[in-house]
């Protein structure tokens, strides 16, 4: 139990005032710790269809040759690197806000995805794979036999 | 670095310009390093290309912008996002005096990179005082 310190808000312990000064740490702790969402490079956009499912990701300046995209059934892993600028003697740095270095995600997709159709492009910065969806994983029509 | 610093920074839009389009425009993040001769800027604009482009230098204010097609994908629905398709914007103010018909500027897998040389220092000129 820590007692509250008197000298602190002035004369009169109040519960309300705790609990507002609670409050506020409450607000900027989550203000600091929470996002909208997880994200760490690159980020990464899942669209689905019944058909298939299309992963699109911002990976500007990345060599393809450095992308790997691996399939395991309805898990997708993508790594790759982004080289640093090296700076040479002589030369300063004025800013340095672009990820640089090696990053690796992985996403589960919403269903199991046929590997061996998978087709991915890069164009623009942009990092775009299409996923087919596995047939056995296709929802299947049951008919429904009436018996007379 | 921080969760929160990898996030596209949405740009705060200045009160005397409004744009036509409702689209929204974010801050590309750039390198910035000055070699002997010459300021090299990358900016990361993925979805740019060398047509949708601007690039302007006036008085000694630098400003880029981009123009990116939205991301959708007609039959398909978003089953996950961590990004949204948006304009590029930013402005620098420039210290040095630059060379303006040198500049070059080239984009490749949506990152720009611009070449801002500096121009040739003014020459000192040494005034005789001659003795009266």
């Amino acid at each position: 139990m820590v007692w509250p310190e008197f000298g602190r808000y002035g004369r009169v312990w109040s519960p309300w005032r705790e609990m507002e000064r609670l409050q506020q740490d409450m607000n900027r702790f989550l203000s600091r710790e929470s996002t909208p969402y997880s994200t760490t490079f690159p980020a990464v956009n899942i669209w689905a269809s019944d058909q298939d499912v299309i992963v699109t990701a911002e990976v500007p300046g990345a060599d393809p040759e450095n992308l790997d995209i691996t399939v395991a059934e309805n898990v997708l892993k993508l790594t790759g690197s982004r080289k640093p600028e090296e700076l040479k003697p002589g030369e300063v740095s004025h800013r340095r806000e672009r990820v640089s270095g090696e990053f690796a995600r992985t996403f589960r997709l919403p269903y199991a995805v046929d590997s061996g159709k998978v087709d991915a492009s890069y164009e623009k910065g942009i990092l775009k794979v299409r996923l087919p969806r596995a047939e056995a994983d296709k929802p299947k029509k049951i008919a429904i036999k009436s018996q007379k | 670095m921080a969760e929160k610093e990898m996030q596209k920074r949405e740009a705060s839009s200045p009160v005397e310009t409004e744009r036509t389009k409702n689209m929204k425009v974010f801050i590309p993040r750039v390198d910035i390093c000055e070699t002997q001769d010459a300021i090299v800027l990358l900016a990361d604009m993925p979805g740019v290309d060398e047509k949708s482009i601007d690039i302007t230098l006036e008085k000694n204010v630098l400003t880029l912008s981009g123009r990116v097609e939205p991301d959708t994908h007609e039959g398909y629905r978003s089953a996950y996002v961590e990004y949204e398709a948006g304009d590029y914007e930013r402005a620098f103010t420039l210290s040095d005096e630059i060379d303006r018909d040198r500049i070059e500027a080239s984009v490749k897998n949506g990152v720009l990179k611009l070449t801002l040389p500096k121009a040739e220092p003014v020459k000192l000129r040494k005034i005789n005082v001659k003795s009266a």
